[in-house]
């Protein structure tokens, strides 16, 4: 019941906001349409100020994915990793998570093939995909787009984040499904 | 930022040297700077949309509304906003967006809520406390629908494809409390250079 509420929210919700929000705005007396083009001209000067420091970040991650940096790091923590509940076969999605999304789908989607959906390894590289960002492409857009080019403490306290939720999704597949 | 761009360059070429693996790295460097900017592009319709709709919404009073409604929480996690910044109603639907899983409307909400920010920055350049933790919120947002990963799970014939949406929620939350937390904790490890002015007006 909880479940067919959530999933009908996500496929209700943006259609509601896109006829909503202009139906309201035109009872408040707002001039719609002009307004909307002013407001959406901004959409292409944003997307060409992020392109700068998202060449800069995906530059340097194509480049350590292609050195095999991480099947290296990979093979290095294994064993360590498998003790505290993550398999060798989810691993690479801890690495890859937060710098590729679509990577990190590719993790899940070999994953899922491999041992099957409803596997222990399958539910937790789904709970880990879906609980956590692709950190520095999120860094990389949203600082871009305003120019900011000193992170300060957003990058470390992003990744804390992620390790938490890595960490609670070993926690909550083993609590929520069993081993 | 600086020092860690050139540590993953450095790095990779060091592995990839080391694992004779430099064949491979041209193509990925031309590869990768193509990709980002068919990323970057490909955003352009649906800012565009959602920034016009933003816009709509802001005329219409709706922003302001929304943000005076998450005001009680926002004003606690961000101190140093304005109570009436057009950014927490900006960072309010963003974060509505984010929670529901549409990444999509969650980006340029993101990005205006930046914007607003940015305005109220003492040293433009610099992340100030706001933004470090907007975006920490934005890479360990509180998940009730991960719609990519349940579509995957469907795909490989799960027998309940959403049965991970307790779990989700749950490590989501964690991660979100996290990033809070050492936000927080680390701000003052990261001072900006000078002590922080009063923003002008």
């Amino acid at each position: 019941m909880f479940r067919s509420v959530l999933e009908a929210i996500s496929v209700w919700a943006i259609p509601l906001v896109v006829a909503g929000v202009p139906l309201y705005a035109l009872t408040r007396k707002v001039k719609v349409y002009p307004v909307f083009v002013e407001g959406a001209k901004e959409g292409f000067q944003v997307a060409i100020r992020v392109i700068p420091p998202l060449v800069a970040v995906v530059v340097a991650l194509g480049m350590l994915r292609a050195s095999g940096a991480m099947d290296g790091l990979a093979a290095l923590l294994a064993p360590l990793t498998s003790r505290i509940g993550i398999p060798a076969s989810v691993l690479p999605m801890v690495l890859v998570r937060p710098l590729s999304g679509g990577a990190a789908l590719g993790v899940v989607a070999d994953v899922l093939r491999s041992e099957g959906p409803d596997s222990y390894a399958g539910r937790l590289a789904s709970v880990m995909a879906g609980s956590t960002e692709t950190t520095f492409y999120v860094l990389a857009v949203y600082f871009g787009a305003v120019g900011v080019t000193r992170y300060r403490q957003a990058l470390p306290a992003a990744l804390l984040a992620d390790l938490a939720g890595f960490a609670a999704s070993v926690v909550a597949v083993r609590f929520l499904f069993g081993p | 930022m600086s020092v860690l761009w050139v540590l993953l360059l450095v790095a990779s070429v060091a592995v990839a040297a080391a694992t004779g693996r430099m064949a491979a790295l041209p193509g990925a460097i031309a590869e990768s700077a193509g990709r980002a900017v068919s990323l970057s592009l490909g955003l352009v319709g649906i800012l565009a949309l959602w920034l016009g709709l933003m816009k709509v919404a802001e005329e219409a009073g709706i922003v302001r509304a929304l943000g005076r409604l998450a005001r009680p929480v926002l004003r606690r996690l961000f101190p140093s906003v304005p109570a009436d910044s057009p950014a927490m109603g900006a960072m309010t639907m963003n974060i509505a967006a984010n929670m529901l899983g549409l990444g999509n409307a969650a980006t340029p909400f993101g990005i205006k809520a930046m914007e607003e920010l940015e305005r109220v920055n003492p040293e433009p350049g610099t992340a100030t406390d706001a933004q470090a933790l907007f975006c920490a919120l934005n890479t360990a947002s509180i998940q009730l629908i991960p719609a990519s990963v349940i579509a995957l799970r469907a795909a490989a014939g799960a027998r309940q494809p959403a049965d991970i949406l307790g779990a989700t929620l749950l490590a989501s939350t964690c991660a979100t409390v996290a990033a809070i937390a050492s936000a927080w904790a680390l701000r003052r490890l990261f001072r900006s250079s000078p002590p922080l002015k009063p923003p002008h007006v």
